[in-house]
């Protein structure tokens, strides 16, 4: 118990530092790297928590591919990060009064807030009877096949979104045809020409 | 609960030992070793004179597409995972669901591969 | 363990059908290249008519499916059919509007589809997960539709503006689900009501996750103060797409605020009121000032719809049968004259190049009479002249209102639509009373003077036989509210 309290600690001030780290440091590249570490101590949190399909997943697909994106934008906006923190100060006080007040309100929120208790409808099963992964399983392509399809239907339109928004034909570029390279006869190819001694071609 | 997180356990002590390991190695090489810095020795290096530019250039878009559609497939398969575990509980609707949600992407990708978005130029 | 067959799909058949559609479409398109965008667009929209009159079959009894995660009633019916008929129009509008702005790809009928799948899944939404997932399909879409021309800044910016500040409602609406599933332990909205339904007054977890989602959905309706993307995004978007925007997903999101509102929070009117109360009036103040002084059209269109919006949320402020009533009406209302309006935005080009300024519609009244009258009925409508549909269409509003005991909104109302008559009528003067300029490129199209004259007359003739919208809105309004 006290290692899971432990590490509950450590996994929640990494995450903690690590974003404030995202979003404090000089060079976009850092930010992106402090934000896969707190990735990383997300997982942690949710392993705590007994939701391992979720850590995996927030492995895999945001330490994975997620931020592998983000540093591409980053690489790719060929932005002077530095110009562009010069307003950062200035708007600081307004930022930090609308992030105070949210605060007051949150703590405003959980003082008083009064969990539904008994009440709930569809508890998570217990994870010492039932894997995460197979529990989610279990209910996610049959009692939410509705949420499912659509789904992959959200990620259709985002295949669509990205060509439509991203990719252009360049003219004059040779591509490779691989077909067509491979059945090249050699008739075609080469001509063999026979050269008469001393005259050249 | 605590049964599952003993499973954990081992890659818990693992984290530990690679974080101390590293502390431990970033540490040795400040304490043990001399540090003169001056500040040729800090500026970056490039075949002996001054960088031209900042390391970091523009990239194509190109890149951010063959990405984003790395991480379509890639979230895909990640719903195979639960999938593949309960087949056995979810039946032939249960199976029948993700051949669907298979279908449509697969248009997707059909979609893709004709408009020449998978290669390169 | 549970085991959980396949229920039956036939309520959401029109759903099916739309996707499945889609997908045809998009490999009909591939396969067929780039030329195919004229027959694409014309398929779609046959596609989308078959949809009408799938959900007309489809109408009947209230009905849960899909394991509770979707609704069909009457409600949803009207709803969806509205939703559809903006899609048709945008489509059929968009095609010639396209091919001269040489954007004329199959994508974009395509990308249609898949939002107007969106907005019926989230008019039929039954659920918190669903309604989450319907409004990222239609977001999703309508992003991309609003960069679709990607080479100009303007679209681009469009397209960028829109997806930052629609991500950031869309994670706003998901926490506040997230604190009211916290609470109630259940996403459906059956279960919500039945939960939620023990004390006087909501508890506050749950009355802060709503006032997320309101924020949430007041973004997508852009009801003012969450209203900042709206004149960018419909001047930098293609016009189609502005006429699309304008009308489709504007219905869908009311619908899925009446529901929600009404569903599982109805028992809290009380609660919530006011929020819906203050976004109400700050949309008509802001829609009816801030749009007089706007020199181009579609700028001057994105306050008025905002300031449509608050009249509609009028409606849902008084929380009544008659309210929801009034709201149905005057969506079916504002439909038809902002199709029409953006017509005539859409016919606005002179010598090849668009023009969108005000002042370009100078004298449009002896270079296009036809034009100039239709252009003038909608503004009379929108200004709520009688005895145009506008007009009817705040006086349901303004009676629920009163109804409901909410006299200073329903005066706020009759004073900011007296402001906003002003810019409405300006237009007219405009074009009856000043020197013409040059006239507009010709032909313009059998299909676009079809959307006018349909429109047309369905404003100036609502009057007529207001029964037939003002019944079918009564049924739709009576399947919200059981018992």
């Amino acid at each position: 118990m006290i290692v899971q309290a432990l590490a509950f600690y450590a996994f929640s001030a990494v995450a903690i530092a690590s974003a404030v780290m995202v979003i404090s440091s000089r060079n976009p590249v850092h930010s992106v790297f402090y934000l896969i570490l707190a990735f990383f101590n997300a997982a942690g949190l949710f392993v705590l928590l007994g939701a391992e399909f979720l850590a995996m997943i927030l492995v895999v697909v945001y330490v994975g591919a997620v931020a592998v994106l983000f540093l591409f934008v980053v690489m790719m906006l060929d932005v002077n990060f530095v110009e562009l923190r010069q307003g950062f100060l200035q708007y600081l006080p307004i930022g930090a009064t609308v992030g105070a007040i949210l605060l007051v309100e949150l703590v405003f929120i959980f003082s008083a807030w009064a969990f539904g208790g008994g009440t709930l409808a569809a508890p998570a099963p217990d994870p010492t009877e039932i894997a995460n992964t197979h529990a989610l399983g279990n209910l996610l392509y049959t009692r939410y096949v509705f949420a499912f399809q659509a789904a992959g239907l959200v990620l259709l339109v985002a295949m669509i979104g990205a060509i439509v928004l991203t990719l252009r034909q360049r003219v004059g570029v040779r591509r490779q045809k691989i077909a067509r390279q491979v059945s090249r006869a050699r008739a075609e190819a080469v001509e063999v020409v026979k050269v008469p001694t001393g005259q050249g071609v | 609960m605590d049964g599952l997180l003993r499973e954990y356990f081992p890659i818990l002590v693992f984290i530990g030992i690679a974080v101390a390991l590293a502390a431990v190695i970033v540490a040795a090489s400040l304490v043990l070793a001399r540090q003169r810095p001056d500040s040729e020795k800090l500026s970056p290096y490039e075949c002996g004179f001054e960088p031209f530019a900042d390391a970091r250039s523009k990239f194509d878009v190109r890149f951010y597409l063959v990405a984003i559609l790395f991480i379509i497939f890639d979230l895909e398969v990640a719903f195979l995972f639960p999938w593949a575990v309960s087949l056995g509980q979810i039946g032939l609707f249960g199976f029948w669901s993700m051949m669907v949600f298979l279908l449509v992407l697969t248009v997707g990708f059909i979609y893709e591969w004709k408009k020449g978005a998978l290669e390169w130029e | 363990m549970p085991s959980f067959p396949l229920p039956p799909l036939s309520p959401a058949l029109p759903e099916i059908f739309l996707a499945a559609a889609s997908m045809a479409l998009l490999l009909f398109g591939v396969f067929r290249g780039e030329r195919a965008a004229r027959e694409a667009s014309w398929l779609a929209a046959l596609a989308l008519v078959v949809a009408v009159v799938l959900v007309l079959g489809g109408g009947g009894p209230r009905q849960l499916a899909l394991y509770g995660m979707f609704v069909t009633d009457a409600f949803a019916v009207f709803m969806k059919v509205l939703v559809l008929l903006g899609g048709i129009f945008a489509i059929v509008m968009s095609i010639r509007w396209n091919e001269q702005a040489r954007i004329a790809r199959f994508e974009f009928p395509v990308l249609v589809l898949l939002a107007t799948t969106g907005m019926m899944m989230m008019v039929s939404a039954a659920d918190l997960i669903s309604l989450y997932i319907g409004l990222e399909l239609q977001s999703l879409s309508l992003y991309v539709l609003a960069g679709f021309k990607r080479d100009t800044v303007r679209s681009a910016e469009a397209g960028l503006k829109y997806f930052v500040l629609g991500a950031l409602a869309s994670g706003m609406m998901l926490y506040g689900c997230s604190m009211v599933y916290g609470f109630a332990g259940a996403t459906d909205f059956a279960t919500l009501a039945a939960t939620l339904s023990g004390g006087e007054t909501l508890a506050i977890g749950p009355l802060v996750g709503i006032v997320f989602v309101v924020v949430g959905l007041a973004f997508k309706v852009s009801a003012v103060p969450f209203h900042m993307w709206t004149p960018d995004v419909y001047e930098g978007a293609p016009t189609p797409v502005t006429a699309f925007f304008s009308v489709a997903p504007k219905v869908a999101a009311i619908a899925l605020f009446l529901r929600v509102m009404i569903e599982p929070f109805g028992g809290y009117v009380a609660d919530w009121r006011q929020v819906i109360w203050l976004i109400s009036v700050a949309s008509m103040v802001l829609g009816s000032v801030a749009a007089i002084n706007q020199s181009n059209f579609k700028r001057l269109m994105a306050y008025s719809s905002i300031g449509h919006i608050g009249y509609a949320l009028i409606g849902l402020a008084a929380g009544s049968k008659e309210g929801v009533e009034s709201v149905l009406i005057y969506m079916a209302i504002y439909v038809f004259m902002n199709v029409g309006t953006f017509a005539v935005i859409l016919l606005m080009r002179r010598n090849g190049e668009d023009v969108e300024a005000i002042d370009d519609l100078q004298g449009l009244a002896q270079t296009h009479p036809a034009l100039a009258l239709s252009l003038a009925i909608f503004m009379f409508a929108m200004a709520g002249i009688p005895p145009l549909s506008g007009f009817f269409g705040k006086l349901y509003v303004f009676m629920a209102a009163i109804n409901a005991e909410l006299y200073v909104l329903a005066v706020i109302g009759v004073v900011t639509s007296v402001v906003g008559a002003y810019y409405y009528i300006r237009i007219v003067k405009l074009m009856y009373f000043d020197a013409p300029k040059p006239a507009f490129d010709r032909p313009f199209g059998a299909e676009m003077s079809a959307v006018l004259a349909v429109t047309a007359v369905v404003t100036l003739f609502f009057f007529i036989a207001p029964s037939v919208v003002v019944d079918s809105a009564a049924a739709a309004a009576a399947s919200l509210f059981p018992g």
